[in-house]
């Protein structure tokens, strides 16, 4: 059935207005796209790690959460995941959960509770093959605490604890590759989305990997309104800018088969992506030239690597 | 009809957990309890289970992983140790405060450092301010009794917390006695099945866990929790007492052995409650009006038991197999000083650390510690209140 966005649009909610995300926040769009991923006729349990969203999606006693929801922790959503997907095997062998029922394990975090403190049960649930899918919303840093660097910041992006300043260009490392390392699993469905045009890029691969057996995962770059410096409109041009320079490459792992999902007509360069956010404004002082040189560099090279992949 | 079998304590939880044959087991080896989580491994492999049974990657994910199990509806257990348990911590509280009632068998070992694999309780104290419900025991029987009456309790409504079964380390979880084990429909039927009203796999109704709880609902949420504790307390002596009709071996918060009339005292946990027994009865031989109170539940505490069982006693000696590093005393010692600071007529207390990380405890070394008492009672000994025994001399 082919895509129709006015016909997503038409779904039950199942991740309501009333919380208290930022405008500007992509978080928030997500959790609404996943959850039209998941078949109208399928209930899902959502395991969440501590950040933004869970502060801002349920906070006692109210949760924007249609279906059944958890948090424990900020490092554990994956851990937590594999035991709801435990206890619904077992209930399902024990006649307590009709056969035919279907019911969708997914888990939601941050870059930090992901790419960092999460690492560890994400790579443990991955490897044992748990059926769940597991979204990170990608904010390239600790948002929740004040947009402090994480292993998903991008080189030379100013953060609270890489800022910038006479001696400093902003964050010293590279992005941590973590759509590549989760392929370095084995998982069947890997992808890397963010939010544009329609949202079918987003739905497709979101839905894929939900539907597929075992253990998936969906990275999405996901835009900080207060960590990336953007007036709240200018959400969707980052996302776009983000694709379109190749920052963020949208493609798919299935099965181990490369597919590239998104070619820009005209690959821009990184700096269009670059001066829409004041995290990069130190970049284009006088003087600072080579941080963007080193950031194409960077781009052009993974890049480089992605289209030998998928070819 | 019992069977009598010889048994490790940690054959003897796994015997336990296979007879309850639990929805979902989450394990990660850590000495001394990985062997229940590879006893239960062959229960899955010859059929005589049929668990979830997932080999996680560490201890913060092996209870994470039954909190997720739990939350979702199913019953949900795990075991470790020491350094185990210390990397729990964190999740320890969190699935107190979601009120989930997991069952962690602890076998009790000290922490590093100096790393150190033999028995004493500094893991499980450490943890004493986590919510979950602590059951200790003096041998392998106790164990595996106090596993089975683990879920009943963890689980009733007026309760609904985590517990752990603790054993001692080595002492307990490896060395084999013979003890009574139940038939397995007679486990079955005594321990029941987990019927939790919601959970999160209850497609009819959908259920959220685990809010962001601001000052306007925090406290209400911590105050409800401190009062399952202190519900626990009944429900604790009521599932003992129902054990007790069904199988014939009677508990209670506390055991007190011979302080009728008790003049001098010990309160010790575990298994050198056993040695403490056997030198009370040697001084009782030698007319010494000595005995014995050993704590089975730390959590919730049995205050006003111990008070009662120490009123009319002199001296007491608590003896804590765990140091606080409060430099005053151990935390049993801190507790127990609690519970007694209301009597009108309260004894002497002194607090005797001792037996860290496996150091011999023998009824020499008890035997010493009554000598005290009785100087103590006798009015002429003042020495120190907070003393470590068994250590080298300088």
């Amino acid at each position: 059935m082919a895509y129709n966005l006015k016909e997503e649009m038409n779904k039950e909610e199942r991740f309501h207005s009333g919380h208290r995300l930022c405008a500007g926040c992509a978080a928030g769009i997500v959790c609404r796209a996943m959850m039209r991923a998941v078949n109208p006729e399928d209930k899902a349990v959502i395991c969440n790690a501590t950040g933004c969203l869970e502060v801002s999606s349920f906070q006692y006693p109210y949760t924007a959460w249609e279906d059944s929801y958890i948090h424990t922790a900020f490092e554990n959503a994956s851990a937590t995941a594999s035991g709801v997907e435990a206890a619904y095997n077992a209930l399902k062998r024990r006649g307590k959960i009709a056969e035919d029922r279907n019911i969708k394990i997914l888990a939601i975090g941050g870059d930090g509770g992901t790419y960092d403190i999460g690492f560890q049960s994400l790579s443990g649930a991955l490897e044992r093959g748990h059926d769940f899918t597991y979204f990170c919303y990608d904010n390239n840093a600790y948002m929740n605490t004040g947009t402090q660097r994480s292993s998903a910041t991008p080189r030379f992006a100013s953060a609270t604890t890489t800022p910038s300043g006479i001696e400093s260009v902003g964050k010293k490392q590279e992005q941590k590759d973590l759509t590549q390392i989760v392929v370095a699993h084995g998982s069947p469905y890997v992808a890397q989305t963010t939010l544009f045009g329609n949202m079918k890029d987003f739905h497709e691969k979101a839905h894929r990997a939900i539907y597929k057996k075992g253990a998936t995962f969906v990275n999405v770059l996901t835009p900080c309104p207060r960590g990336w410096g953007y007036p709240a409109e200018n959400l969707l041009d980052i996302c776009k800018a983000a694709i379109d320079t190749c920052v963020w490459p949208l493609y798919e792992v299935v099965e181990g088969e490369y597919r590239l999902t998104y070619e820009p007509k005209k690959k821009l360069p990184v700096e269009e992506f670059m001066k829409l956010q004041s995290r990069f404004n130190h970049c284009f002082k006088p003087g600072n030239e080579w941080t963007i040189e080193a950031a194409q560099e960077y781009v052009d090279r993974k890049w480089d690597e992605l289209l030998a992949k998928c070819n | 009809m019992s069977i009598r079998d010889r048994l490790s304590g940690n054959e003897a939880i796994a015997t336990a957990m296979r007879q309850i044959n639990p929805d979902v087991f989450a394990m990660f080896p850590i000495t001394p309890s990985t062997e229940i989580p590879q006893y239960f491994a062959q229960y899955v492999a010859d059929g005589r289970v049929d668990t979830e049974f997932i080999c996680v990657e560490s201890e913060h994910s092996s209870l994470s992983a039954c909190l997720g199990a739990e939350a979702a509806g199913a019953r949900a257990v795990t075991a470790t140790s020491s350094a185990g348990l210390s990397f729990m911590t964190e999740v320890l509280f969190v699935a107190a405060s979601l009120r989930l009632p997991v069952v962690l068998a602890v076998a009790n070992r000290a922490l590093t450092g100096p790393i150190n694999i033999n028995h004493d309780y500094s893991d499980s104290m450490a943890e004493r301010d986590s919510g979950f419900i602590q059951l200790y025991a003096e041998n392998n029987q106790e164990v595996y009794d106090n596993y089975l009456m683990a879920h009943r309790i963890a689980e009733h409504p007026s309760v609904r917390l985590p517990l752990m079964v603790c054993e001692d380390g080595f002492i307990t979880s490896h060395a084999i006695e013979n003890i009574e084990i139940e038939e397995d429909e007679a486990v079955k039927k005594f321990v029941g099945t987990y019927e939790p009203e919601n959970y999160l796999l209850k497609e009819e109704n959908p259920l959220a866990v685990g809010p962001y709880g601001v000052s306007a609902y925090y406290m209400e949420a911590r105050v409800a929790q401190a009062e399952a504790m202190k519900n626990a307390r009944q429900v604790i002596r009521d599932v003992s007492e129902d054990f007790h009709k069904t199988f014939g071996r009677k508990y209670d918060l506390i055991e007190e052995y011979r302080m009728d009339d008790a003049e001098i005292a010990m309160v010790i946990m575990g298994s050198s409650a056993g040695t403490a027994k056997a030198t009370v009865d040697e001084l009782r031989k030698e007319g010494i009006k000595a005995g014995i109170i050993k704590v089975r539940v730390f959590r919730p505490f049995p205050d006003i038991e111990i008070a009662k069982a120490l009123s009319g006693c002199k001296a007491v000696a608590v003896m804590d197999k765990s140091e606080g590093f409060s430099a005053c005393g151990g935390p049993l010692f801190a507790e127990t000083a609690g519970a007694i600071i209301n009597m009108d007529d309260r004894p002497k207390l002194i607090d005797i650390v001792f037996g860290l990380g496996g150091r011999d405890f023998t009824v020499k070394a008890a035997r010493s510690v009554f000598d005290r008492l009785d100087k103590i009672a006798k009015g002429g000994e003042t020495g120190p209140a907070y003393v470590h025994m068994g250590q080298r001399m300088k």
